[in-house]
């Protein structure tokens, strides 16, 4: 690569966020435009990133992009690094994309026109900064950037309980982020010298960091990314902040923000602190079983489509937390990176799909619905795809992730694990259940032509802005291999990394 | 050139996109051609793919294609591949052959509903996927086309979906698969588990080494695997879905839900047959869930008044009939009253179309009855499919089911118990569905006047598949004569390499099957006392619903409890309401409300509460009072300064 687009990726969107500040509030399709184009390019830039890393570099382990280190703060070691491997490289596909349909999806926005995209602009530079990010300090204030933007945007442009989901949310994350500042700390003074690069401390922290220490910094990072995810029981910020975040937010929210959790372990916490993966490996395995149920049997009980679709974010992000658990398996692990990807696209659309219903209805409540399946059939059939990519159909990428997941942990020969495994296979059956629930409830059934006869179907612009979705999990469900690829070797590596 | 086997499911799936993606766009003429004329191509290629195969050495039939990896990651690794073996290749000809026939019927059926586009795709993407069920070469590839039809089924029992009723059964039917999918998932692992591969050839090449015959690992995925079974056969204990699956149009419950899908669960078990032979547990479960299930459907469907819920309930039972088979390890017996059964069942629904479409819409017998005139062509096939049903000699069911029925007496898994009862349900078979006969075409007509005017024989369109069907449902048997009636049985021999010899070289099985140690005496024996006892029950229904009327009445008073209990089918469902789904939602909301509402936003909140009220507390230190900062100051600082100097 000839120049270096990981910082191009991270300052595209940023240049975006001041410019669209610097421009007239009340010009609001230029405010739009602008933004779409400020988040377009990012996304072009994160598919050829994909596209190159594919088929230059998908067969080895390892670094192969980085920027720096250039020495930014030299008194503390900080530095600008930014480096990406095959975990990394799907994440930012998934964020350029997801950022640029949010966008498109934001143009319905009315108020504060400007104040929206442009924080919306810095909330993107601050996800594709913590995907790039390979030096703590750096980590932490794209990690802390993100946290800014996103209190705003539920706290300023959502619905009526906004403020308590705003400051929920941001009480949980900083809670949590506060405990990952005490670890880097930790990392930082106990290493020698003293560094913050994550790279050369996923090398030496294994060696020279005290037993006892290892143990605390890996809880610590722990709390910070399983608030994240989030695992249960640090979930219940969650359905509030779905709830009430606008659509657009919420599709970052479940697509992209929770698989910081996730992504953090695996870059951070896995590699850096072997011995502790291996203490609480079934432990975690056990709170993924737990989210996995638990999350599917409350989203059985739930009355607001919304809040449905984010406890089952609840239920999917646990099939990663069992795979995490099963650490010794490459499949399981696998599994997890894929099942990240594939919840980002299909939770994506689900949240896009209920605020197109949400546009019209104004209600989000399954109860009030019935038989829209008459009245709005593309609306319909594209609700039915995604409903049954979530319950894991084999075709889409749901069930390519979830088998990964399970095969994996199951013959990770570990025999608690098989058994955690096998009750986690329930959690089938059960997001069966609410989800055809929903479904019935909402489109099949004797319609009401008074209530609903003036609903309208899709548009051109919405269903455009979720068929790549469907294309997506589709394409990825029947041919996983292109993304399985660039993963591969990264993920070998990690398990290798892992088993120090 | 030779042609790739994807050939086979690729049409269908064309047929699908095409359809599926220009719904409504199309003329209905143009929609049937596409859907009719890819499920005719894969049929046509079927055929030439059996002849293909039957060129060669009985020994080396097997055809393979792989089209491309598919999950590869870690030690696991998948392909979309493809295998044709005698097995695969008897379920694509009667798969894509009765999918052709129902298809073509479907043009008549349909042809005023107004989803007519939707059905058609629906029904392609439905044999789309039950060819990959039938043509995987691996257990997931299967599972794939296992859940495909499953979804297919889904769609189509909800294809009225502005009916609650369709909707509820499309949804019930789903969940009851899931349920079963669990175990067939976990199965899958086991296998994988010991054998490090999904693939069948590798399976039941390794599994003997791999595996301890009888153990409990080989027990255990061979009972799961038939978990599964259960789901998608309706098999007890998940049978519930398959009555309420008659919501969905007549057709569809010809083909999905009697002659194809629903035998899913047999065909894996018998593609398994190399590891259920070495789990004798499981293979006494598979036998014992088999009868029961054919006996307690046959129960029920002695007092249902829904024609198609009769049909329904037989499905289940002659569905119970060939896991019987497998689990007396006559896989082939199965499979061939599974080929037998699709013909003359598909033809009983369709016929059940015909009558429904003749009294615009009626489905209950009780407002039936003397349509024999009306319907020359219907009447006729019905009968045909009813005697080959009931086992009478000559036509297809008998040779199956007599089959079915030695076995179950002679092989070294079955025992005398077994097949008394196998013959009870057989007589009871015969029973209601001369019950249903007699209720349908003889005696007075129960409709009323207008629909009496009305009624007329189906169009040739519907007509002439029913000719075909029930030629075959005629002369299907001839293919599986057993010896003792001086035939040699080609249908078993032709699967013989399938069943115990290519991927099981030390051929055990084989001798313990030839083994059976009864001579021919005894089968003729059998088969008579079957003949006759048949013939005595059908003798029965005639005297209760044609002769007699009023002794039907009188015997289902004396017996009003029982009565009660049949009619309400045993109350199953109101069982697993009560036990299981009621459970689950209150325990759903237990853990909303109050898990997570009540206890940890409670705590959470409780602490938001804490801090705030501390830093209340705190409050007045802030003063802003510039001394009283400098005081707090100093005094820290002499403390701190006195703390050194003491250590």
């Amino acid at each position: 690569m000839d120049f270096p687009i990981l910082s191009y990726l991270i300052f595209i969107p940023l240049i975006g966020f001041i410019a669209v500040m610097f421009l007239p509030k009340e010009k609001l399709g230029l405010i739009r435009w602008t933004s779409a184009f400020f988040s377009f390019i990012p996304m072009i830039l994160s598919f050829y990133l994909t596209y190159h890393y594919y088929y230059n570099f998908s067969g080895t382990a390892g670094m192969f992009y980085t920027e720096g280190p250039f020495s930014w703060i030299a008194p503390v070691h900080v530095n600008y690094f930014l480096g990406v491997d095959g975990i990394s490289v799907p994440m930012l596909f998934l964020t350029g994309l997801l950022s640029f349909l949010s966008i498109i999806a934001s143009f319905n926005i009315v108020n504060r026109v400007k104040e929206y995209f442009s924080f919306f602009l810095l909330l993107e530079a601050g996800m594709l900064g913590v995907f790039c990010a390979l030096d703590f300090f750096l980590f932490y204030v794209f990690w802390e950037v993100m946290l800014v933007p996103m209190y705003f945007l539920i706290g300023v442009w959502g619905g009526p309980r906004k403020e308590y989901a705003a400051i929920k949310f941001f009480l949980y994350t900083l809670f949590g982020s506060l405990f990952m500042l005490v670890a880097i700390l930790i990392l930082y003074f106990s290493s020698d010298p003293h560094t913050l690069n994550m790279l050369e401390l996923i090398e030496t922290v294994p060696s020279f960091l005290p037993h006892s220490l290892q143990i605390l910094a890996f809880v610590f990072f722990f709390i910070a990314f399983a608030i994240k995810v989030p695992v249960w029981p640090f979930h219940t910020w969650l359905p509030d902040a779905h709830v009430e975040a606008p659509t657009a937010v919420s599709v970052i929210l479940a697509g992209v923000l929770l698989k910081m959790g996730t992504y953090g372990m695996l870059r951070v916490s896995w590699p850096m602190f072997p011995e502790a993966t291996r203490f609480f490996a079934i432990p975690i395995a056990l709170l993924g079983l737990i989210a996995i149920i638990y999350g599917a049997l409350v989203s059985m009980a739930q009355k607001d489509l919304k809040k449905l679709v984010a406890y089952s974010s609840v239920s999917h992000m646990g099939y990663c937390m069992l795979a995490l658990g099963a650490w010794t398996s490459v499949t399981a692990i696998t599994g997890c990176m894929f099942q990240m990807f594939s919840h980002g696209l299909i939770t994506g659309a689900l949240f896009l799909m209920v605020g197109v219903l949400y546009d019209r209805a104004h209600t989000r409540e399954i109860a009030a619905f019935g038989g829209l399946g008459v009245k709005i059939p593309i609306f319909t059939g594209l609700m039915v795809l995604f409903s049954m990519a979530s319950l894991g159909l084999p075709g889409m990428s749901g069930f390519v992730s979830e088998f990964m997941v399970f095969i994996g942990a199951f013959t990770a020969s570990a025999p608690n694990l098989t058994i955690i495994t096998g009750i986690a296979v329930l959690g089938v059956v059960l997001t069966a259940g609410y989800m055809l629930r929903m479904v019935q409830r909402i489109f099949l059934g004797e319609f009401n032509r008074e209530k609903w006869g003036g609903l309208t179907e899709m548009n051109v612009r919405e269903i455009l802005m979720v068929a790549p979705l469907a294309a997506l999990t589709v394409i990825i469900g029947v041919y996983p291999a292109p993304l399985t690829n660039i993963m591969k070797a990264t993920l070998e590596n990690l398990v290798n990394l892992m088993a120090r | 050139m030779e042609l790739p086997l994807y050939l086979i499911p690729l049409f269908p799936l064309a047929g699908f996109l095409l359809n599926g993606l220009l719904i409504g766009r199309l003329h209905k003429r143009i929609i049937s051609l596409i859907a009719c004329g890819s499920v005719g191509l894969s049929f046509i290629y079927g055929v030439k793919f059996f002849v293909d195969l039957i060129s060669l050495p009985e020994q080396s039939r097997v055809i393979e294609n792989i089209v491309f990896t598919w999950i590869p990651s870690g030690h696991f690794h998948v392909n979309i591949a493809f295998l044709l073996d005698p097995l695969s290749a008897v379920m694509v000809l009667v798969v894509a052959g009765v999918s052709f026939i129902i298809h073509i019927y479907s043009i008549g059926y349909m042809h005023d509903d107004k989803g007519y586009g939707r059905y058609f795709a629906y029904l392609n993407l439905f044999v789309f996927s039950m060819l990959i069920l039938v043509l995987a070469d691996n257990y997931l590839l299967m599972f794939v086309g296992w859940e495909g039809v499953g979804l297919c089924s889904y769609l189509l029992i909800g294809f009225w979906f502005e009916k609650k009723s369709a909707a509820d059964a499309g949804k019930k039917a789903f969940i009851f698969n899931r349920v079963g999918d669990f175990g067939f998932l976990l199965g899958l692992f086991i296998i994988f588990w010991q054998i490090g591969s999904l693939d069948f050839i590798a399976v039941f090449e390794k599994a003997p080494t791999m595996f301890v015959a009888g153990g409990g690992l080989i027990t255990a995925a061979t009972l799961l695997l038939f978990v599964g079974a259960t789901g998608k056969s309706a098999q007890i204990p998940l049978y519930v879905w398959l009555p309420d699956a008659m919501e969905g149009p007549t057709p569809v419950s010809a083909l999905i839900h009697a002659a194809t899908m629903v035998t899913a669960g047999v065909y894996m078990i018998a593609r398994s047959n190399v590891l259920y032979m070495m789990a004798p547990v499981s293979l006494a479960v598979v036998a014992i869930v088999g009868i029961a299930t054919a006996l307690l459907a046959a129960t029920i469907a002695l007092a249902q008044n829904d024609i198609k819920r009769v049909l329904a309930y037989s499905t289940i039972s002659q569905l119970g009939y060939m896991f019987v088979a497998c689990g007396v390890a006559a896989f082939a017996a199965g499979i061939f009253h599974l080929m037998t059964h699709a013909f003359f069942k598909a033809l009983l629904f369709l016929g059940s179309g015909s009558v429904i479409h003749a009294l615009a819409g009626q489905q209950d017998m009780r407002y039936m009855g003397g349509l024999k005139r009306a319907m020359p062509i219907t009447f006729p096939t019905f009968l045909i499919a009813t005697l080959a049903i009931a086992g009478i000699p000559g036509l297809s069911g008998f040779f199956s089911k007599d089959e079915i029925l030695w076995k179950s007496f002679s092989s070294d898994y079955g025992s005398i118990w077994l097949w008394a009862i196998a013959l009870l349900t057989a007589c009871l078979t015969a029973f209601y569905m001369f019950r249903l006969v007699f209720l349908t075409f003889y005696g007075e007509g129960r409709m009323d006047v207008r629909t009496r005017e009305h009624m007329h024989e189906s169009p040739k369109v519907m007509t002439i598949p029913l000719t075909i069907l029930a030629i075959l449902a005629v002369i299907g048997g001839y293919v599986g004569i057993p010896h003792v009636l001086g035939g040699d049985n080609r249908f078993e021999k032709f699967l013989e390499p399938v069943m115990h010899g290519r991927y099981h070289p030390s051929g055990e099985e084989a001798h313990a099957l030839a083994s059976s140690g009864y001579g021919a005496s005894t089968e003729m024996l059998l088969m008579a006392v079957s003949v006759v006892l048949i013939i005595i029950f059908i003798y029965l229904a005639y005297h209760f619903y044609l002769k007699n009327t009023a002794a039907a009445g009188k015997l289902r008073d004396r017996f009003s409890g029982v009565h009660k209990i049949i009619y309400g089918k045993y109350f199953v469902d109101e069982l697993y309401g009560a036990l299981i789904v009621r459970p689950i939602v209150n325990g759903s909301l237990f853990l909303w409300k109050i898990f997570d509402v009540l206890i940890i936003d409670g705590l959470i909140n409780g602490m938001a509460t804490v801090i705030g009220d501390i830093s209340t507390g705190l409050r007045p230190a802030q003063s802003g009072v510039l001394r009283t900062y400098a005081t707090i100051f100093l005094v820290g600082v002499v403390v701190v300064i006195g703390y050194l100097l003491v250590k």
